[in-house]
């Protein structure tokens, strides 16, 4: 008797299978905006107290309900904000910081330790020109804290902040640990000391 | 007598298809591994700022969403025209927030918790009066981490 072969799977309709499942994912799915800018909300308190802080350690930047910039009194185009802020930064007027390039005024902030930056915006700032604002804020501080962390350890700073705060580091043994204290020297040198009142109200 | 026919000659052959299953399957890997679900339908438009400061968010289960904007043309019957809040699939008021977050501290192990970011997805023509309102509710919950997520960027032109 002859051997009776198996009858072979019709594959002809695989690719409208697949077809159907690529359609669905395509329908289903998003490529996903997934970055921006971390913060760091301060802790709520009723009556915040105000520390005792030397006027020419804060740089008040105020925001306009019309997306206009006041810096210190002064109206300023959006462009100059993050180079006044490094100065401001960097300024070193107490001599006391020995990593700072700072021009030394004695009218601006003492060190980096001191300054304050002040943000204030209007309840009609549209969110477009404060999120510009915090940008170029936000980029005064990583430029010197880059320029601090590339001269001790050859690595950028946004570099290794984001390898430690990164939940997925933690399967490698010892790699938070040995990160985790130079980002923190770091930002020691360079605080974020990025306050924002309250909006007015009108 | 020949022992071996000729090849019929003319008529074009065929193309073999046997092929694209697999390119279609690799298309859909590609897409599988580089895009994430929906998870909300979007009632409010959400045109991101633009930022070059920013940082990539860690894993999507360590984030949650907080979208606000105006209500987009179809729901704006509805919703009016000033900008709202939505969180997850429901327009949300600001004291909403505080549940929205207890819920979502909730949903993770206590581990995870201290990783927990708040994604403010918030449209570039809101105000920031209730932007304002969202901090301090996120303040009084200590939901600190937050992310102002943006398109990348220079936000100067």
């Amino acid at each position: 008797m002859a051997k009776r072969e198996a009858p072979e799977v019709n594959a002809g309709s695989m690719a409208d299978i697949a077809f159907l499942l690529l359609i669905f994912f395509l329908v289903t799915t998003t490529i996903g905006v997934d970055q921006g800018i971390n913060r760091l909300l301060p802790r709520y308190e009723e009556n915040p107290p105000v520390p005792p802080i030397n006027e020419r350690n804060i740089m008040r930047v105020l925001v306009n309900r019309d997306n206009q910039l006041l810096v210190n009194e002064r109206p300023m185009d959006i462009r100059e904000l993050r180079q006044a802020a490094i100065d401001f930064l960097d300024n070193n007027g107490a001599q006391q910081c020995s990593y700072c390039q700072g021009k030394k005024d004695p009218n601006s902030s003492d060190g980096p330790d001191d300054a304050v930056i002040s943000l204030m915006n209007d309840g009609q700032t549209t969110y477009e020109t404060y999120i510009a604002v915090q940008n170029e804020l936000v980029a005064a501080y990583y430029f010197l804290r880059d320029r601090e962390s590339m001269r001790r350890y050859n690595r950028k700073y946004t570099e290794i902040e984001y390898i430690a705060n990164d939940p997925a580091s933690k399967a490698v043994d010892g790699l938070i640990d040995d990160l985790q204290p130079k980002v923190k020297l770091i930002q020691d040198l360079y605080p974020m000391r990025l306050s924002e009142a309250e909006p007015k109200k009108n | 007598m020949s022992k071996f026919k000729k090849k019929k000659s003319g008529g074009t052959p065929g193309i073999s298809t046997a092929s694209l299953p697999d390119i279609v399957f690799m298309l859909l890997f590609f897409f599988m591994t580089a895009t994430t679900m929906k998870d909300s339908d979007l009632m409010i438009e959400n045109r991101l700022p633009k930022a070059d400061q920013t940082a990539k968010l860690h894993k999507k289960n360590y984030i949650m969403y907080i979208y606000v904007g105006k209500p987009k043309a179809n729901y704006a019957n509805k919703l009016g025209g000033s900008d709202r809040i939505q969180l997850n699939d429901k327009i949300s008021s600001v004291s909403d927030i505080r549940s929205f977050v207890i819920t979502e501290r909730a949903e993770r192990n206590s581990e995870d918790e201290k990783y927990l970011t708040a994604s403010l997805k918030i449209d570039k023509e809101v105000r920031m009066g209730l932007i304002q309102d969202i901090k301090t509710e996120l303040r009084k919950v200590e939901q600190l981490k937050v992310n102002y997520t943006t398109n990348k960027g220079n936000p100067l032109d």
